[in-house]
Parts: structure tokens; sequence; C-alpha cells
């Protein structure tokens, strides 16, 4: 093995039921290097991974780790954890129902001198982990009560304090803002420079250019090749991702007009819900797209949650179109022609069992009620439309969609609710995990429904989509709408706004 | 190869292969014994005494036994689909309906009648009634006060008995009426529990079809909480899944008193439940809910009664007979387990490589 390397896959080769997902694809990770793995939404990035980690059962090739003679073939997570192997996976997947400190300790508990599980050690070095990477959280409390940002922060800390010569790291910036995403790349370089190799896959190209040294492109489940960051200038990075240049980002812009005569589409007043977010008013008019700015648990989500009766509101009242409306859960909002497509995937998005169709169609079919069955040739039309319009890459409409890659489970769960046609749509975190070239066709999108007279509520821990998109802000602080913006939407003014810099 | 794959991803793979199995095992033995080795296929028209023509064969009298289990099994896969539990009381309830038809059509404390009391298809609504009634309450309690399905549904399993009991005045209480016998007797040459069965898998398929019921109640079942964004109502979901399964249980209820014109209710449905159950596992149903498929849960069904009856052809005693089920059962949970799965593969990838290397 070369000098310096400490792991190389070589040749590797794996097929899915009806998808070659990696057709004999090669990997170098040197010491001390962040290494970005790139490629649009299902290239085939996780899926190396897992093969890595022992996920997967790949047909062909082999791996080599430092330290270890001969090729190395995983069978399981806790292999290639003896291995040196560390992973946070693309999906969460920790215990909800367990507090946090079990969570970061489950399988290697601490233990007393009489072999019982050493819970006050635990808890207490579980808070100091916590308390280093910046995060205030109550590690005694199960994990399901807090973010997903914070239960990403939790996988990483996790991974971070398992001894490890590799760390991977799949998509852990999709959910976080830029602060935590600060204290990540602080915690990266800190291992860096132990030696540790760390892989890093992201769709956030800055973050790239950002931390890492190195970036190995796959397109389509092949190899495209293995570049030194200086080689690899954004423009040809996308375009080694794409196999074609990209239209700029920058033509999206939002029109900005006065909307203060157009008709109201909704007016809360006074809404709330205890213990998640204080009472607000918000005024949406016809055809505007509103962002809500806020930092990593200011109530961002909850505002939203409490208007579609996902989280029903304690107090005030809500009128949809001039009229006013109590909303008891989701489909009461539904039938008044609003949407919401919820931030956390895996827990509120995806029917992880249920066919691509059908997850498209679901909320539609909802909405119709039980005994409006859209007919199959109806569902496939829908479907077809969709898996055209954001380019769903998928092997056929009546695949699982738990079999898609991350990207595409979130694009599916977008068709479902653009397939309703609401009048209202609130987009949590809609691009999350999507790749360069779909995200802007899909802020393209947000803007002509707009221009149809749609309504947008669009939450995004990205404030250049939102600033791309958005007519107006809402800033959030602590569980409370501190504000709005409407004239002045730049970077600096909205960051300020946020930090709650001037008051 | 690709062949292989495709019958190895086949859905109805586990009970088709139970099934064929059960009838091997069958045809072994009556070829052992000197019988003729097909006499397990064999159907003929016999003439009797009480009911004229009927149809005779070992096939149709375990399709007829078969049509309690089979009936129960549809409701009990919607309920497992839908909550990740099973209904472990549709056994009593079954009883209790019984009863409490029995009841209706002989009046009040009368133990034994010929005539009956009230029209037949007010005692036949009663009954239904009150597997609803069963239903909605174990609904409720699953539902909206998101107790453990085993443990809400232990309630009636239970109670039912008792109160069925109670409701005929702790008597047998025998209805020998032969527009009831009916029911469970002949209709033509064909078993009449036979047509009731069908009757009722055409319904719940025309229901499945025709409405989006089936896709509401797995997607709850696979993800209540994605489910409710999306706009459906899981409580109402659970809580209708529950409900059928009462109902259902009731049909099953009338045909079991049918059969011995009476309601004994220490007997009608003993241990059905677990025989339901056993034919959702069967079917290739996974226990811990999501999707489902009723084909398999049914052919599941008839599975486990063609293992009965062949128990008793081989002259296990009925005492016995529950041993050998628990054996299957534990065949069947292995096989389905994720573990075992897991070194099935391990264990195929291993020899295939090993296969290259050489
Ligand atoms: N469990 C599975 N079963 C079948 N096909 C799968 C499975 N997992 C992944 N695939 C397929 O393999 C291909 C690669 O998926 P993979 O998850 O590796 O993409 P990715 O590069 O991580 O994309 P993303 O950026 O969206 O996360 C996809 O076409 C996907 O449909
Ligand atoms: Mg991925």
């Amino acid at each position: 093995m070369e000098e310096n390397v400490v792991l190389t896959a070589r040749g590797i080769s794996m097929t899915f039921p009806g998808v070659k997902a990696l057709d004999n694809v090669d990997f170098t990770l040197r010491k001390g290097e962040i290494h970005a793995l790139m490629g649009e939404n299902g290239a085939g990035k996780s899926t190396l991974i897992k093969c890595l980690t022992g996920i997967n059962d790949f047909e062909a090739g082999e791996i080599h780790i430092e330290g270890i003679d001969g090729p190395v073939r995983n069978h399981s997570t806790k292999d290639a954890q003896n291995v040196g192997i560390s992973t946070v996976y693309q999906e969460v997947n920790l215990c909800p129902n367990l507090s946090v400190a079990e969570n970061l300790f489950i399988g290697r508990e601490p233990l007393t001198k009489i072999r019982t599980i050493d819970r006050k050690s635990y808890n207490k070095r579980s808070a100091k982990i916590m308390e280093d990477l910046g995060i205030s959280v109550d590690v005694t409390q199960n994990l399901e009560n807090y973010s997903l940002a914070i239960q990403q922060m939790v996988a990483i800390a996790r991974a971070v304090d398992m001894d490890c010569k590799v760390l991977i790291l799949d998509e852990p910036t999709s959910s976080l803002d830029d602060e935590e995403v600060e204290k990540l790349f602080t915690l990266m370089r800190k291992l860096k420079e132990k030696g540790v190799g760390i892989i890093f896959v992201t769709h956030f190209l800055e973050q790239v250019y950002k931390v890492c040294d190195r970036i190995t492109v796959l397109r389509n489940g092949t190899y495209v090749g293995e570049y030194t960051v200086e080689e690899l200038p954004r423009v040809k990075l996308v375009a080694a991702m794409l196999g074609k240049d990209l239209d700029d980002l920058a033509e999206i812009k939002k029109e900005q007009k006065d909307y203060t005569n157009e008709p109201m589409e909704i007016s809360a007043k006074g809404l709330s819900h205890a213990g998640t977010i204080k009472p607000f008013d918000l005024d949406i008019h016809k055809g505007e797209v509103v962002g809500i700015g806020g930092l990593l648990g200011s109530g961002r989500s909850e505002l939203a949650r409490c208007i579609y009766g996902a989280d029903k509101a304690q107090t005030g009242t809500l009128e949809i179109s001039g009229e006013p409306v109590k909303i008891n859960q989701p489909i009461d909002a539904m039938n008044k022609g609003v949407g919401m497509l919820p931030d956390d995937r895996k827990a509120e998005g995806i029917i992880a069992d249920l066919s691509v169709r059908e997850n498209i169609i679901l909320a539609l079919q909802a909405k119709r009620g039980m005994f409006r069955q859209l007919t199959r040739a109806q569902q496939e039309e829908i479907a077809d439309k969709y898996i055209d319009l954001i380019k769903i890459k998928t092997p056929s409409k009546d695949t699982l969609v738990k079999q898609l890659s991350g990207g595409n489970q979130q694009k599916v769960i977008l068709a479902r609710w653009l397939a309703t046609n609401a009048d209202f749509l609130i987009l949590d975190e809609p691009t999350r995990g999507i790749d360069v070239g779909t995200k802007s066709e899909i802020q393209k999108l947000i803007v002509k429904l707009a221009g149809e007279g749609k309504s947008v509520l669009f939450i995004s821990s990205e404030i250049e989509e939102m600033l791309r998109t958005c007519n107006r802000m809402v800033i959030m602080r602590d569980g409370q709408k501190v504000g709005e913006i409407d004239e002045d939407l730049s970077q600096e003014g909205v960051m300020k706004a946020i930090a709650g810099g001037e008051s | 190869m690709k062949i292989w794959n495709k019958i190895k991803s086949w859905p109805l793979l586990l009970p088709v292969v139970a099934l064929i199995l059960v009838m091997a095992v069958n045809i072994i033995h009556d070829a052992a014994v000197g019988d003729n080795p097909l006499s397990f296929f064999m159907i003929s028209l016999r003439d009797t005494t009480t009911n004229g023509t009927i149809l005779f064969g070992r096939i149709i009298d375990i399709i007829n036994r078969g049509s309690e289990v089979a009936i129960l099994a549809i409701g009990m896969t919607l309920v497992v689909s839908a909550s990740a539990g099973t209904d472990i009381s549709v056994g009593s309830v079954m009883s209790l309906c019984a009863s409490f038809m029995c009841m209706n059509l002989a009046g009040y404390g009368v133990s034994s009648t010929t005539t009956l009391a009230k029209p037949l298809i007010v005692g036949l609504l009663a009954a239904v009634l009150m597997g609803a009634l069963c239903g909605a309450f174990n609904g409720t309690l699953v539902s909206h006060l998101s107790i453990q399905p085993m443990v809400a549904t232990l309630i009636l399993y239970s109670a039912a008995r008792a109160i069925g009991l109670l409701l005929c005045n702790d008597l047998i209480v025998y209805v020998r009426n032969p527009s009831f016998a009916f029911i469970g007797a002949f209709t033509g040459p064909i078993p009449t529990p036979i047509l009731i069965t069908v009757v009722c898998i055409i319904l719940i398929s025309v229901v499945l079809k025709k409405t989006a019921l089936g896709m509401y109640i797995q997607s709850v079942g696979i993800n209540a909480k994605a489910s409710r964004i999306a706009g459906l109502n899981s409580r109402r979901l659970r809580f209708l899944a529950y409900l059928l399964c009462g109902v259902f249980a009731s049909l099953a209820g009338i045909v079991a008193s049918s059969r011995i014109t009476s309601a004994d209710s220490n007997n009608i449905g003993l241990y059905l439940e677990m025989d339901a159950i056993l034919s959702v596992a069967l079917g290739g149903n996974s226990l811990g809910g999501g999707k489902f498929n009723l084909a398999g849960s049914i052919i599941g069904a008839y599975t486990i009664q063609a293992i009965t009856t062949t128990l008793y052809a081989l002259g296990v005693s009925s005492i016995q007979a529950p041993v050998y089920k628990a054996i299957i059962v534990i065949i069947i949970v292995v096989i389905e387990a994720p573990p075992f799965k897991a070194f099935i593969r391990k264990h195929s990838a291993a020899r295939a490589t090993k296969g290259v290397k050489a």
C-alpha cells in the first residue's frame, strides 16, 4: 500500500435489482485529509459508503485498510468499527426513544466495577461531549424531543467520540445552520491534524472548498476522477458531476412587487403552541413567497407546523382566503388548500414500504377521500409527470421509495405536495439533500408557482436560497417572531436580524 | 437464474410452499398405507339422508372447515397491518356473537327451541352488531387510548365468553331450526360456509380495489406520523381496522354456531385467534405491520386447516395437535427472522465468492 494511505477501494461494483449502483469504482483516502465524495442524487455515494462499512454486500472489488493484510470485507457496522471506520449515515439512525446519552454510548456503554452500566459516568461524559460541541441539550432527555439538526449533531458526536482512523460523514450538514456547520468544520480540522482520514459527502459546493483537500467525483455509478481542490474549481466540479455545464443559478430572482393590495391568503393572529412557539401574527398575500429566517431551534418549523395543524394551535385565530377556519389536524388544513412538506424526511415524509407512485399520490388521495380513489391510470400519469418534472431517478414508478437515494426520496415528497395543487404551500427545507442541478430547478418552480398566484412559506437553513426566491422574510428567535424584513433583503441584513445584533 | 430470483421474491412463496408440503405429506401417507396416493384430491358426489346429494372429499372438507379461520384472517390481516399488533379476542368475540344471536333467536332463558322467537335476520344482525361493538371497543382502546393491541384485546379475550354465558343465562342454547342450520350446512351440493367465505373474500376484495382503504391502512401501518402529515387520520383508520375485524369475527361466529345449531360459549372459536394470527404470518405478512397481502393470509388459513386435518388423518390426537402446530410456527418465525435471512445471505455470498475463486 502507498505511503500515507489509510483506505483504498478498487474496482467496486454493486447491483441492486434493476440498478447498477456502482460500476468499477475506485477510491483512495489518505491520512489526515478531508476527501469530498461528490455526485448527483443517485450517483452512488451512499452506496459506496455502505460498501465500505459492511451494510452493502458488493459483488466485485477489494477494500484495503492500513495495518491490515489482505482485502477487508466488513459484514456489519460493528466489523467496520473494529477496523477503525466510524460513520454518520445520511439518514439519522439513532433511537428516538432513548436519551441523548444512551444514544451516544449505545453498544459501548461504560461499565462499573460490578459490570453494570455506569449511568452516572456516561451521563457526565455525554454532557461534556455535547458541551465541547457547543450544543446545549439535556442529555437525559429522549432524543425525539430534539430537532433534526440536534439529532444530526448527536450522530456526529457519537461517531467522532469513537476512536477511528477513517471518519465517514454522509451529508452531515444537510439540516445544520451555518453556525453548526462551522462547529463541525472546526472538529473535522482537529481530527485531520490527528491524522484521521475523513470522507465528506455534501451537496453544498462552498463547503467543499472550505474544508476539503481532495475531491472524488461519481456519475451514474461510475468513477469520473480524483482531483485536488485546486485543480477543480466550482464550475468544473459541477460539470464533472453532471457531465455537462449547468445554467447559472444567479438568474433566479423573484420579481419584487407590492403585494399589499393582493387578496389575503393566510392571516394568522396570535397563534401559538405551548412549549414550541409563542403567539405570532402572520399575513401572507396571494402570490407571495415568504421566508422564515432564524437560528436552529428558533421555532422556524414550529411556526409552520402550527399553521398547518401538525401541532395544533392552542390560541389565536386563523383565516384562509378571508374565511375563519378551525384546524385540528393536517387534513383540515389540506381541505382549505394548504399543504406542508415537513423537514424530517424519514420520520414524517416517506412511507418507506410504499412505491414511488403511491408516495406521490398519497396526499392527493387523502384529500379526495377514501371512496374517490384515483384510478391506476390517473395515478401513473401523475407519477410520470413529476418523475419527469423534478427528475426523480428511479428504476420504475413501482419501485419502493426506500430503495431510492436520499435526494430522490426528498424529490418524491416534494412531488407529493406539488401534486395536491395547494393554494398555499409550506415548504420546510424542500431542497435538503438535493443536488445542485435540481436545486435551481426547484427554486425556479417555486417562483413559477407564485407567478400563478399560489403563496409559499419557505423555510431553509440556506439563506441565499430564500433570498433568491422570497419577497419577504419573517425573523424568528427563541420561539418568537421578532420581525419581518421586506425591503433590502440582503445576506447581511438577514443575518444581522437573525442574530439579533442590533437589539 | 432470473426465474429463480423471481420465484424467490414472490410474495405468496411461503404460504404456497407450506400448502404444497402439506399435500405432499398426505400423498406419501396415503401411498404408504396402501390407499390411492391421490385420494387427498378426490372429490365425489354422495347421497346423504339429511342433506341430499353433496360434494364429498378431503379437500372439500378442508375448505369447508377452514371457513371460520379464513374469515377471521381477513380482519386479522387489516389489524396487523394498521396497528402492528394482533387482535387476540376474535375467538372469544365469535362465541359472544353466537350467544347473542342464539339468545335472540330462542328468546332469553330458553335453552332449546325448534321455532324461532324472532326472524332469522334479526338474529344475524344482532350477531354482526355485537361483533361491531366488540371491534369498536378494541379499536377505541388501541387507537384513541394508545393501549398496546395485545393488552387491549386481552380484555375481551378473557371477558367475552363470560358475557356470552350471562346473555344465555348460563345455558347452552340450542336453536334446532332448519332455516338457521342451513348456514352451517349445504346449499345444493356445496357447503354453505364455503359460499359465505367466498362472499366475504369478494366483498373485501372489491372494497380494497375500489377504495383507497388498502393504501391508507398500509400507509398508517408503515409510518403513522408521516401519514398524518399527508392528511390521513391515523386513529380513525386503526379504529376502522379493529371494527372490521370484529365484524368478520361475528360472521365466523355465525357460521360456527350454525354448524352445531347452538351457542356453546366455551367451545365456539376456541383457540381460533391463534390460527388466525398464524394464517397472517404464514401468508407472508410481517407481524410488525405495514404492507399486507390478503391472498397470502387466506391461503395461509386453508393451509392451517389442511395441517390440522392432516394431523388428524395421521392419527395425531386433538390434544397433541397444538404441539405440531407450535413446531410449524417456530419454523416460520425463524425463516422470517432478519438474522436468519442475513445468515442465509452471507452464506450464499460466501459460496458465490468461493465459486469464483475455484
Ligand atoms: N436499498 C436499495 N435497493 C435498491 N436500489 C437502491 C438501494 N439503495 C440505493 N439504490 C439505488 O442505487 C443508486 C445509488 O444510490 P445512492 O443512495 O448511493 O445515491 P447517492 O449518491 O447517495 O444520492 P443522494 O445524493 O441522493 O444521497 C440509486 O439509483 C438508488 O436507486
Ligand atoms: Mg446518499
